[in-house]
């Protein structure tokens, strides 16, 4: 039983990171790219490390899993804030499509 | 869990080769800096599947070290790499 949810948990992560690959090629411009790219970043990898755990289930493996993600939960926002920030400031977007465009006036 | 690390491979090594494309294709850095840290995301990932199959948990602290410093190669290209006149 609890190898099927690994299997499962295993093959949904994998998939996120099938979805982000196709996002990264088919969509037009950075930050519509970076929207399809955190995926596997977080939700995707999350899942692998939660089959991960449900595979072996002892306290080192968990504990270690556990580190990564919250590691990647802490960086890849970081990581995310800096391409986005840069992105805008270099004009790489098309702003009739933003909604709301906060740093205009900044 | 054979049947499951073969699927998982073949899906993890098709998203690598596109995310490769797009490393290649460009055509900004940032757009080489986002498929890349995608491409680190999918490592970890077949780190882990590797793990699972293979029934061995040596190569976990990859995992650690990956998550860790797999963030710092956008950073630097996102403040150094890109229009340096501009940087706040």
């Amino acid at each position: 039983m609890i190898d099927v949810v690994a299997a499962v948990l295993l093959v949904t992560g994998s998939l996120m990171s099938l979805t982000a690959a196709i996002g990264l090629v088919r969509f037009p411009d950075v930050l519509t790219r970076m929207h399809a790219a955190t995926k596997p970043q977080t939700v995707g990898l999350l899942l692998i490390l939660a089959g991960i755990a449900a595979h072996f289930h002892t306290l080192p493996v968990i504990a270690m899993v556990s580190l990564v993600a919250v590691f990647q939960l802490v960086t890849a926002p970081v990581a995310a804030h800096m391409v986005a920030r840069n992105a805008y400031r270099a004009g790489m977007h098309d702003s009739r499509q933003l909604t709301v465009d906060e740093l205009a006036d900044g | 869990m054979t049947t499951v690390a073969v699927v998982c491979t073949a899906i993890l090594g098709l998203s690598a080769l596109v995310a490769v494309v797009r490393i290649v294709r460009g055509p900004s850095m940032l757009d080489r800096a986002v498929a890349t840290d995608t491409f680190i995301a999918m490592m970890a990932a077949a780190i882990g599947i590797e793990a699972v199959a293979n029934d061995r948990t040596v190569t976990l602290p990859i995992l650690v070290a990956l998550a860790l410093i797999g963030f710092l190669g956008s950073v630097a290209v996102a403040r150094f790499a890109v229009r340096p006149e501009e940087e706040a």
